[in-house]
């Protein structure tokens, strides 16, 4: 930017001619109607102050909105419906205030401004090669008074130090997080953890579940558990969902005999990233997850017959306790939810 | 002298005392911007940001980063006594119980929108026009940073409130973690502070969203910006515009009006659709849990090519030595938007090193101009539609009624016969407008009359085309490959480098052995000579016609060029 204050007189004299050169190429000015009428001008003026007092009542009107209209008062407006009143008149008149100052700085300009284009040269970025290399004198200079290359000791130590010290940093963001350990692959549920209804908590009887029908379900000891944890952690991995269909429609299960009477449960978290599964399709027993399509077919092992995930929908083996509710007769055999790195085959 | 000027003189002196800053003052204020649409792209962008940034102050004073689970107790009834995060419960009381921040969080959504929407559009521009040439490599790199650190932003920040979709997202965003190698478990773990969802994480973000990732698009809007300055901006090529100079209006007081009425344009824009349409109603998704999730969850716009790549990927997933790689995460999450952004960043440096192109390049290209350069753009977003269209595959299934698996497995052969095909198509439509402008120098504009001339002969009358536009049609650059080297020297030695040099020799051709080669000087005098003649031999004839056939719209036939 500095470049062109110290030019000879004689580049001076050479960029006026480029600019004139350009000038005269440049397409005629054609002049405003507001440029000839005097009237067509003073009516752009009145355009102009009246869009900016336009936006000084709006900015007033939007003060009147705030304090008179209720939070929640709605309104009817057609082609909008029912919407909420506070936030469509403070939005209409804040917008407006705004938006006609904008239109006003800018019907100004495009009439009634001087609209003459002009000409700026652009000069070759790069400096001269003497500038260029006085720089890299002025730096060998430095570099020599500081000795770095000539002391290989001082360089090298320096150059330890200061791979080494932002080592510091990182560890320190060690306490971010326990580290993984096994918990990925343990949910709640262990032998005889009953199943109930979520989220009413209700034990679940066999004859509680229709053919066809789907329900989702958690262990019994869920809620509890929530409430000491403070967090929704075992909820993430817990939670399953529970199947009715025909038992000569299973084709093949996790295990001999998992079901109870044709009642499956099966993860409900998705085995490709985690998202809970439950669009059903009774007549096929296939299982479509919401968020990448994944699909999984239950009465085959909870295979996957389509989309991304890679592994089948963990199941989990149940049975009836003595007093005919269902239990998980184990928990699951297979980490449920997303794979991660440490997962292996199992 | 008014009292403005006066005042204007007494501050502008007051900094001079102290600054010396009349100089850069005088030198600035008169500085020229060429003028273009297009070039508002960028402007919607940074006034975009700026509403963004208001905004987001804003709503700072009212939201709550936390995960503490608390009851409802707010006006929204609905959901009234129903447990939640304190982050969730403090969305919603801006949403219904602070008199205007239902708007203030419409607006800081859609300008957030707004911004990346404008700034990929922005991309566009730059990428077609050839304005990220030598010298402006660095401002390019810059840009892609900043389409990236948006992104980031965005996705940040429609994850605070922790409703239901956000959290979706965050399971998602989890997951992909997870899938990561060797440290995918630890980092997760940390980054949650343990299991998902935990109760650090919104705490965590928060901080990298109002302050992390703000700071560095700060940093490199800034950077980005002062470069626009000091190198000046680009220019379309037309009369007495050259890779010289800069035609357009001062800084002051045109421009500024224009820039500066624009930035009150585009927030009062946003503002009155903020007022005027609901965008992400967080109290109809109801708080998050990690075992709940509505069909037709949809990211916002610009996360929906990702969404999109992890539909189409096929389930592939390896066991090694008893650890899991799951290509059906990391390909479509982690390495494709990684060689996409990487490739964007170092395009420019491709593209000088297969062309040998090292000048430096103020006056923008037309797209035609450079066929293969537009049509790699053409055949990337048709890559990023295709994606796009997958992250919607449900919505497409269940609006045409049409399944699922069929659009799956037509997306996952399209991305890769569609986007070359497209190449080849624009590449075709590129040459064929070239060849339409070297028809226009050389034989002017069709004019649509045809004239029958006394002995029978029907001509269809040229007229010339306008000096304007003349000058844009010669400014297209001569482009000329590079020659393949000799692989032996004289002396039967091979070359050293040679395979390397044949390489980029090859890469030039591609990009410029098709171009259409301008007309010579001779060729242009010949057509000039003999369009003057035919426009003098139609003069007497088209003269009558004028008189005798009227046009459908009932005036007659009218042609500037023989009105001279």
């Amino acid at each position: 930017m500095t470049t062109h204050e110290n030019l000879p007189a004689t580049t001076e004299s050479a960029e006026a001619a480029a600019i004139e050169k350009a000038a005269a190429a440049l397409p005629a000015h054609r002049p405003r109607r507001t440029d000839v009428d005097p009237k067509a001008a003073r009516r752009a003026e009145r355009q102009v102050a009246a869009m900016f007092l336009g936006s000084a009542l709006m900015t007033v009107l939007f003060v009147v909105a705030f304090v008179a209209i209720p939070v929640d008062e709605t309104v009817y407006i057609w082609g909008f419906g029912t919407v909420n009143a506070s936030n469509i008149a403070l939005g209409v008149t804040f917008g407006l205030a705004i938006l006609l100052i904008g239109t006003g700085a800018i019907h100004w300009s495009k009439k009634l401004m001087n609209e003459k284009e002009e000409i700026q040269l652009r000069h070759p970025l790069a400096s001269s090669d003497e500038e260029r290399e006085a720089a890299v004198e002025a730096f060998q200079t430095y570099q020599a008074d500081s000795g770095f290359t000539q002391r290989p000791i001082i360089r090298r130590s320096l150059l330890t130090a200061m791979v080494l010290f932002p080592i510091p940093m990182v560890v320190l963001l060690r306490d971010l997080g326990p580290l993984p350990g096994e918990v990925l692959r343990e949910t709640l549920w262990e032998p005889g953890s009953r199943i109930v209804i979520d989220p009413t908590g209700r034990p679940v009887r066999p004859s509680d579940l229709a053919l066809g029908g789907l329900i989702s379900a958690m262990p019994a000891d869920l809620p509890e558990v929530q409430e000491e944890e403070g967090n929704l952690n075992a909820r993430a991995k817990a939670a399953i969902i529970l199947v009715r269909m025909e038992p000569q429609e299973i084709v093949s299960q996790q295990g001999d005999n998992w079901d109870y009477g044709g009642i499956l449960a099966f993860s409900k978290i998705c085995t490709h990233v985690g998202c809970p599964i439950a669009l059903y399709e009774q007549r096929t027993h296939h299982l479509l997850c919401p968020c990448h399509q994944s699909t999984f077919d239950l009465a085959d092992s909870g295979n996957v017959v389509f989309g991304p995930a890679a592994r089948r929908l963990p199941q989990l083996p149940i049975t009836i306790d003595p007093e005919g509710f269902l239990v998980a007769v184990d928990g699951f055999a297979e980490p449920v939810g997303p794979s991660f790195w440490e997962r292996g085959d199992a | 002298m008014s009292a403005t000027v006066k005042t204007a003189g007494k501050t502008a002196g007051w900094v001079d005392d102290r600054f010396t800053s009349s100089n850069f003052l005088k030198r600035n204020i008169g500085k020229v911007f060429p003028e273009h649409w297009s070039f508002m792209l960028g402007e919607i962008a940074l006034y975009s940001f700026i509403v963004v940034m208001l905004s987001g102050v804003y709503l700072t004073l009212f939201f709550k980063p936390s995960m503490i689970e608390l009851a409802y107790n707010g006006s929204y009834v609905p959901l009234k006594g129903v447990k939640m995060t304190e982050a969730y419960a403090s969305t919603l009381n801006i949403s219904f119980d602070i008199r205007g921040g239902l708007l203030m969080r419409q607006i800081h959504h859609w300008s957030a929108l707004f911004f990346v929407a404008a700034i990929s559009v922005h991309l566009l521009r730059v990428f077609f026009t050839g304005a990220f040439r030598k010298p402006r490599e660095l401002n390019w790199v810059i840009g892609v940073g900043l389409l990236t650190m948006a992104l980031l932003a965005g996705f940040a920040g429609y994850s605070l409130p922790d409703d239901l979709l956000s959290g979706t997202g965050l399971r998602i965003a989890q997951g992909i973690v997870l899938s990561l190698p060797l440290v995918g478990t630890y980092l997760s773990f940390f980054i949650f502070g343990g299991e998902f969802p935990g109760t650090d994480f919104i705490s965590r973000l928060y901080a990298v969203h109002i302050l992390v990732v703000p700071g560095l698009i700060l940093a490199l809007l800034t950077a980005h910006l002062m470069m626009v300055w000091y190198q000046k901006h680009t220019q379309f090529p037309g009369l007495g515009r050259t890779n010289d100079n800069v035609v357009g209006y001062p800084l002051l007081p045109i421009y500024m009006a224009k820039a500066g009425g624009f930035f009150f344009v585009v927030f009062g824009v946003i503002t009155l659709i903020s007022g005027l349409v609901t965008i992400n109603p967080i109290w109809l998704y109801g708080p998050y849990t990690p075992d709940q999730v509505t069909a037709g969850s949809q990211p916002d716009w610009y996360i929906g090519w990702l969404e999109g790549s992890l539909r189409m990927m096929p389930n592939v997933e390896w066991v090694i030595f008893g650890y899991t790689l799951s290509w059906n995460i990391l390909v479509p999450a982690v390495i494709l938007p990684g060689l996409v952004f990487t490739v964007m960043a170092i395009y420019p440096w491709i593209e000088q090193w297969a062309t040998g192109d090292k000048r430096e390049h103020h006056l923008l290209d037309r797209p035609r101009n450079a066929p293969v350069r537009t049509s790699l753009g053409a055949m990337a977003v048709s890559f990023y539609v295709l994606l796009w269209i997958g992250g919607g595959n449900d919505l497409i299934a269940s609006f045409f009624d049409m399944s699922i698996n069929t659009i799956t497995w037509f997306l996952r052969f399209a991305i890769f016969l569609v986007p070359p095909l497209v190449f080849v198509a624009t590449k075709r439509i590129c040459l064929g407008l070239q060849r339409r402008d070297r028809d226009k120098l050389l034989h002017g504009m069709e004019t649509g009359n045809i004239l029958r001339l006394p002995h029978g002969e029907f001509i269809e009358v040229h007229a010339p085309i306008s000096d304007e536009e003349k000058a844009v049609l010669m400014a297209k650059p001569e482009r000329t490959p590079l020659t393949m080297p000799e692989e032996i020297d004289e002396n039967g030695v091979a070359m050293p480098g040679a395979r390397g040099a044949r390489l980029r020799a090859k890469l030039s051709n591609f990009y410029y052995a098709d171009n259409i080669p301008l007309p010579t000087r001779e060729e242009l005098e010949a057509a000039e000579a003999h369009l003057r003649h035919e426009v003098e031999q139609a003069a007497p004839a088209m003269e009558e016609d004028r008189r005798l056939i009227p046009a459908h719209d009932g005036s007659v036939l009218h042609d500037p060029a023989i009105d001279k």
